[in-house]
């Protein structure tokens, strides 16, 4: 088990340069981004040079990656245009997103599991087809959309919520937000546990389990779910990542100032070093995600051993 | 046993979930007291310094915390005396500024005449990086504090000179009349010591001398202002407090406006205007300022620059109805262009209502006749290029071109070009690649008609951006400036004006407006012609 | 036969030349973006591509294809999704059969109007007529989500394919990439990438879909390619000494394939849909191309004022999208036989 995490871990070094040295070149093939600081005017040059140098875009590419890369083991996340630390901005931002991403994670987990379950066990009845139809209306529409809809009828028309979340952005806040970022995974997890659930509910361990004269309900949570889980898991496991970067429409549209909200300034201001310093920590949350779902397969299956 | 240590994790989530909604469902707009009002705003793109704010988001800040020399009254416009007792000259080059007694900065520091010789030479000075720096560009020394190319020589203008407590020299370069009026400006406010002493915590919790303290600053989401209220001056603040939050969207700030949760929205989307006033209640107000918006055309492109291209700009101009298209897509809160000014200048300010003429007369046919004598459209099509990332400008972009190709009567004689950033925008402008025709809007720094003109058309100006130039115009700019009479002075501008008129040098489309709404809880709200809310002013109720 | 084991995920079932160790490493990670959502339920029909060879044999000799077609025929969710992308298709490539106006001609006196005789969806903002745009926004968005997929699909299984039959070093250095591309989210890498791009055709969007979308595929291409591999048939044609190409293109490619064109077909959905997301962050695609995204994003500011102008583009969007999930939906239960 020590050897498999370590070896996991050795691995990560590769992926992660690969990953920054790419979102790095992708945000530098954007061009310079002194010209948009002046406003609707010219910089004077040698402002605009002087500049330049300041953030190190005056050098070769190659170079400002590198430095890049040493700033970051020393903690130095570089700064901002407008003069702030980006690990200011992070420390600000990150605690938002990731109070967003467990809400969303939760409505995966209690709404898509339940409806998981109900549906496998019940394939083809009328419940079944409906939350099936369902899933595939919420998978079909934009998550834009859906936001758009939500915050207006919600937060506009009936005045449930209100249409954005405060700078506090404290779960009660969040919960609509979360779940119109949970939507498509939402979906996908209740098709997955459906699948997943209808697969085994053949298997040869639960007739044995329903012989034996077990309680209907001590099959179903004890091993049914409990076998029909691990690809869900790796799906949420996976998907953690994923919602904390695809939060830049759902931010943008409640006005959440969270990591969606800082990359998409970042980007529209073509500032590197904001974009790169949180495109780096979504990269690893992505892979430790990615390991702990991992192991968590040998605690759903105990056959599984890593050496 | 691992199956109950899962359900009891289970069960703990659903638990904190529902205690946390319970809690955090009801509480909703904590941040604001009783006596402040919560106003939208957008994160500004440069540090907070008086000479490096070049935009309107974190100007609407430095005009809540500094007080200038002048200030531009929020009706009028006019330039009037803040901070200056006096400002004298006798040959408009050399002058003696006085700056009134008992003014003071919210840390208790008095505002002196060095106050505002350390902020210029400060704002001037190449090593800090000064966006505004080109405003200090007239006085004296400036080449040598700012050079274009190379290291300073001098860290500080050598036309400044403090001669008392409170009063101060300013030599400048060449003759320039209107100078004292231009001294409203953000970039002229005063610093105090502690802006050099702690540079770093000047910015991040920036100390003025205006009505305002910002109480706290969190960077890229929302800043809290209070009344300052042992402020000098006569313009106190009308209320307890501002808080400033930060939208990406302004259709969100928007909703948040009707939906209680906000009290000022100082840009209304265009998508809304049409219903802003009954949504609103009538607490929408739509008032003038001083921006026009234009097409510029790259003059470095061959294509452009020809004989020719003046008639086919011409007729590109009779071929839209601003009218429709400011009535439509603006609801009126914009105003058909019809010189290149603005009229919050007023008629004597220099703004010439119907000086542009025929030539911004809606005319399909004569417009289409325009064109094909002018040798028809450059490469058979116009792409109009905006920016995508702000503004609503695809709406108004997309409708120019509609009603161009209305009225050429070709599905796809204009396009609209979107440039995904700003910054890319500026770039391919700077590095003159624009495929041709693009979007040009201009908002006055200070109120003359000199600030609508010259750095926009002026050969090699720093918002010349279609690189155009006349030594006809550039001559009566010269004339204009060296004017010490204020009445010549702007009808040599307005001849100049009339230069750019005869070459169609940027299509004017609108004058434009500030627009803004607020909620029930505030009155007394104010834009003044910066389009900025006069915040002071504003009343809770 | 009895049903393999749910637990026997391929990656941690190798036989004697299984792939090297490492390999347990990345196995189970899955998509990372929100987007490209279909390979997720691809992998749990990863596990039994070799399945059907297995069960089939003892009756006479009917492949996997020609049994999932007689399936697919008498499924009336891939009859009814079939004739929906029938008809999408068919007015893409004739938009002229059901509307005789132009998408561009725009009267901006109209604008906002709702339905009325001849313009039965009313206008938009810019009084451009809302059915003919929806019409005529079908060809690029279709163009869009096939072209994305057929690049997707071949890039990534060429990878994938080499990749898991190879193995090795190069098969490592594949995994590696694959991971770096998966990291980076879908939205932000279209914000970046195609905010500089100044061609107003869909080929920047397409390339853009293809470059960050293969890796999905060509995970699922190695997993399916490895445990196809391991069969008795591919073992005993290279016994008797079969060239890696034969045993490739005969032995391998048509039984790894399913999994490959399920995920495709799913895909294909997510990508029309993603076409409009980028339109909405303003990076996606220039006028004056019409597709439903365009129309979409710039509905979507007047939802209230004028919500006809979101809901038809929307609808015809969702619509689509559907079709080509349900599809891929029976498409995958054809080839899954467990599930019969």
């Amino acid at each position: 088990m020590g050897r498999y995490v370590i070896r996991r871990l050795l691995q990560m070094i590769p992926v992660f340069i690969g990953a920054t040295l790419l979102i790095f070149v992708m945000v530098n093939v954007m061009g310079d981004p002194i010209a948009g600081l002046c406003g609707e005017r010219k910089c004077d040059p040698a402002t605009a040079a002087q500049l330049r140098a300041e953030f190190g875009l005056d050098k070769p590419l190659w170079q400002q990656y590198l430095t890049y890369l040493g700033n970051i083991f020393t903690g130095d996340f570089g700064t901002a245009f407008n003069g702030q630390p980006v690990t200011e901005l992070m420390a600000t931002a990150f605690p938002v997103t990731i109070r967003l991403t467990i809400v969303a994670i939760f409505f995966e987990i209690i709404i898509g599991i339940t409806l998981g379950v109900i549906t496998g066990l019940r394939r083809g009845r009328p419940v079944d087809t409906g939350v099936l139809l369902l899933t595939l209306v919420v998978i079909s529409v934009p998550t834009f959309v859906t936001g758009l809809l939500a915050q207006l009828l919600l937060g506009v028309q009936w005045g449930w919520i209100q249409p954005s979340v405060s700078s506090d952005a404290t779960f009660g806040e969040l919960i609509v937000p979360g779940l119109v970022l949970a939507s498509v995974s939402l979906a996908y997890v209740t098709r997955l546990t459906r699948t997943s659930i209808a697969e085994n509910k053949r298997s040869d361990y639960v007739r044995t389990a329903v012989a034996k004269g077990l309680p209907r309900r001590r099959v179903t949570i004890r091993h049914l779910l409990r076998n029909s889980l691990i690809p869900v898991v790796t799906f949420i496991g996976t998907d953690i990542g994923a919602l904390m970067g695809g939060a830049i429409v759902t931010e943008r549209i409640f006005n959440i100032h969270g990591v969606g909200y800082q990359l998409y300034q970042g980007i529209v201001r073509q500032n590197t070093q904001t974009v790169v310093g949180f495109v780096t920590i979504l990269v690893l949350i992505f892979m430790v995600a990615n390991l702990l779902v991992d192991l968590l397969y040998a605690v759903l299956d105990p056959r599984i051993r890593y050496a | 046993m691992r199956g109950a240590t899962h359900a009891k994790w289970a069960a703990c989530a659903v638990a904190v979930a529902l205690a946390v909604s319970a809690c955090g469902g009801g509480g909703g707009s904590s941040s604001s007291g009783s006596g402040t009002v919560s106003a939208s705003w957008g994160d500004p793109q440069n540090p907070l310094e008086p000479s490096n704010t070049n935009e309107v988001q974190g100007g609407k800040v430095l005009d809540m915390i500094f007080r200038g020399l002048k200030r531009y009254n929020a009706k009028t416009g006019a330039a009037e005396d803040m901070l200056a007792k006096s400002i004298e000259t006798t040959d408009s080059q050399n002058f003696t500024i006085t700056v009134n007694d008992g003014w003071k900065f919210s840390n208790g520091e008095a505002v002196t005449a060095q106050s505002f010789v350390d902020a210029w030479n400060y704002g001037a000075s190449l090593k800090n990086n000064q966006k505004n720096a080109y405003f200090f560009g007239y006085i004296q020394g400036y080449d040598k504090t700012h050079p274009d190319t190379g290291k300073q020589t001098a860290d500080t203008l050598s036309g400044l000179k403090v001669t008392g407590t409170n009063t101060f020299t300013v030599a400048l370069t060449q003759k320039f009349s209107t100078f004292p009026d231009t001294l409203g400006y953000v970039a002229f406010a005063p610093l105090p010591k502690s802006f050099f002493s702690d540079h770093a915590a000047w910015v991040a919790k920036p100390v003025g001398n205006g009505p305002y303290t910002i109480n706290s600053y969190t960077k890229g989401s929302e800043m809290s202002l209070t009344k300052w209220d042992d402020y000098p001056g006569d313009d106190k603040a009308k209320n307890d407090g501002v808080t400033l939050k930060v939208y990406t969207d302004n259709n969100t700030a928007y909703n948040d406006l009707l939906a209680g949760n906000l009290d000022l929205v100082d840009d209304v989307p265009a998508a809304q205007l049409k219903n802003a006033k009954s949504d609103l209640n009538g607490r929408y107000i739509n008032t003038p300022a001083g921006i026009i918006q234009t097409i510029a055309f790259p003059f470095y492109d061959p294509k452009w620059n020809t004989s020719g291209a003046t008639k086919v700009r011409q007729g590109l101009s009779m071929a839209i109805n601003r009218q429709q298209i400011t009535d439509t897509i603006f609801q009126k809160t914009r105003t058909p262009a019809s010189d290149w000014t603005s009229p919050v200048l007023g008629e004597k300010g220099g703004f010439q209502e119907g000086l542009c003429g025929k030539y911004c007369d809606y005319n399909p046919s004569e417009a289409k006749k325009m064109v094909q004598e002018g040798g028809g459209l450059p490469g058979g099509q116009v792409k109009i290029s905006y920016n995508a990332d702000t503004g609503s400008h695809k709406e108004w972009v997309d409708a120019v071109c509609n009603s161009i190709n209305n009225a050429l009567g070709n599905d796809k004689a204009c396009v609209g070009n979107p440039i995904g950033t700003f910054a890319d925008f500026r770039n391919q402008i700077g590095q003159h690649k624009m495929p041709g025709p693009f979007r040009a809007g201009w908002q006055m720094d200070y109120p003359l008609i000199q600030n609508f003109l010259q750095p926009l058309y002026y050969t090699n100006a720093s918002s010349n951006d279609g690189q155009w130039s006349n030594k006809q115009f550039d001559n009566l700019v010269n004339q204009a400036n060296a004017e010490t009479d204020t009445g010549k002075a702007i009808s040599l501008f307005q001849q100049a004006e009339g230069v750019v008129r005869d070459n169609m040098a940027a299509i004017p489309l609108w004058y434009q407006n500030g627009s803004a709404g607020y909620s029930d809880k505030v009155s007394n709200v104010a834009l003044n012609q910066f389009s900025v809310p006069v915040y002071n002013e504003i009343t809770v109720n | 036969m009895p049903e393999q084991p749910p637990y026997e995920e391929e990656e941690f079932h190798h036989g004697p030349e299984g792939p090297p160790p490492e390999d347990l490493a990345i196995a189970p990670t899955g998509f990372g973006g929100t987007m490209d959502l279909g390979s997720s339920e691809a992998e749990t029909l990863e596990k039994t591509p070799g399945g059907p060879e297995g069960t089939g044999p003892t009756e006479k000799p009917r492949s996997l294809w020609s049994d999932a077609w007689r399936d697919l025929r008498r499924n009336p969710v891939f009859i009814i999704s079939g004739l929906v992308i029938l008809f999408l298709v068919v007015i893409s490539i004739w938009p002229s059969l059901i509307t005789d106006q132009s998408p561009l001609k725009c009267d901006l006196s109209k604008a906002q109007q709702g339905s009325q005789p001849g313009h039965p969806f009313g206008y938009d903002g810019q009084g451009c007529d809302v059915y003919t745009r929806t019409v005529y926004g079908t060809r690029v968005s279709i163009s869009v989500g096939v072209l994305a997929t057929i690049g997707v699909a071949l890039l990534g299984s060429f990878l994938g394919g080499l990749a898991g039959f190879y193995g090795g070093v190069g098969d490592s250095i594949l995994s590696r990439i694959t991971d770096i591309f998966f990291a980076i989210p879908v939205v932000l890498g279209g914000l970046v990438l195609l905010s500089v791009v100044t061609s107003n055709t869909i080929w920047p969007v397409v390339g853009f879909m293809v470059l960050l979308g293969w890796p999905q595929v060509s995970r699922i291409a190695r997993g399916s390619v490895i445990t196809t591999k391991e069969n008795d048939y591919v073992h005993a044609a290279r016994a008797l000494g079969a060239s890696n190409s034969r045993m490739m293109l005969r032995h391998i490619t048509p039984n790894a394939v399913a999994p490959v064109i399920v995920v495709a077909t799913i895909a294909l959905g997510t990508y029309i849909s993603l076409e409009a997301t980028l339109s909405y962050l303003g990076v996606g695609l220039k006028p004056p191309t019409v597709s439903w995204g365009i129309d979409i994003s710039s509905a979507s500011a007047y939802i209230r004022q004028a919500p006809h102008m979101l809901l038809w583009p929307a609808g015809a969007l969702a619509i689509t999208v559907l079709a080509f999930i349900m599809l891929g939906d029976a498409v995958r239960d054809a080839l899954d036989p467990k599930l019969r």
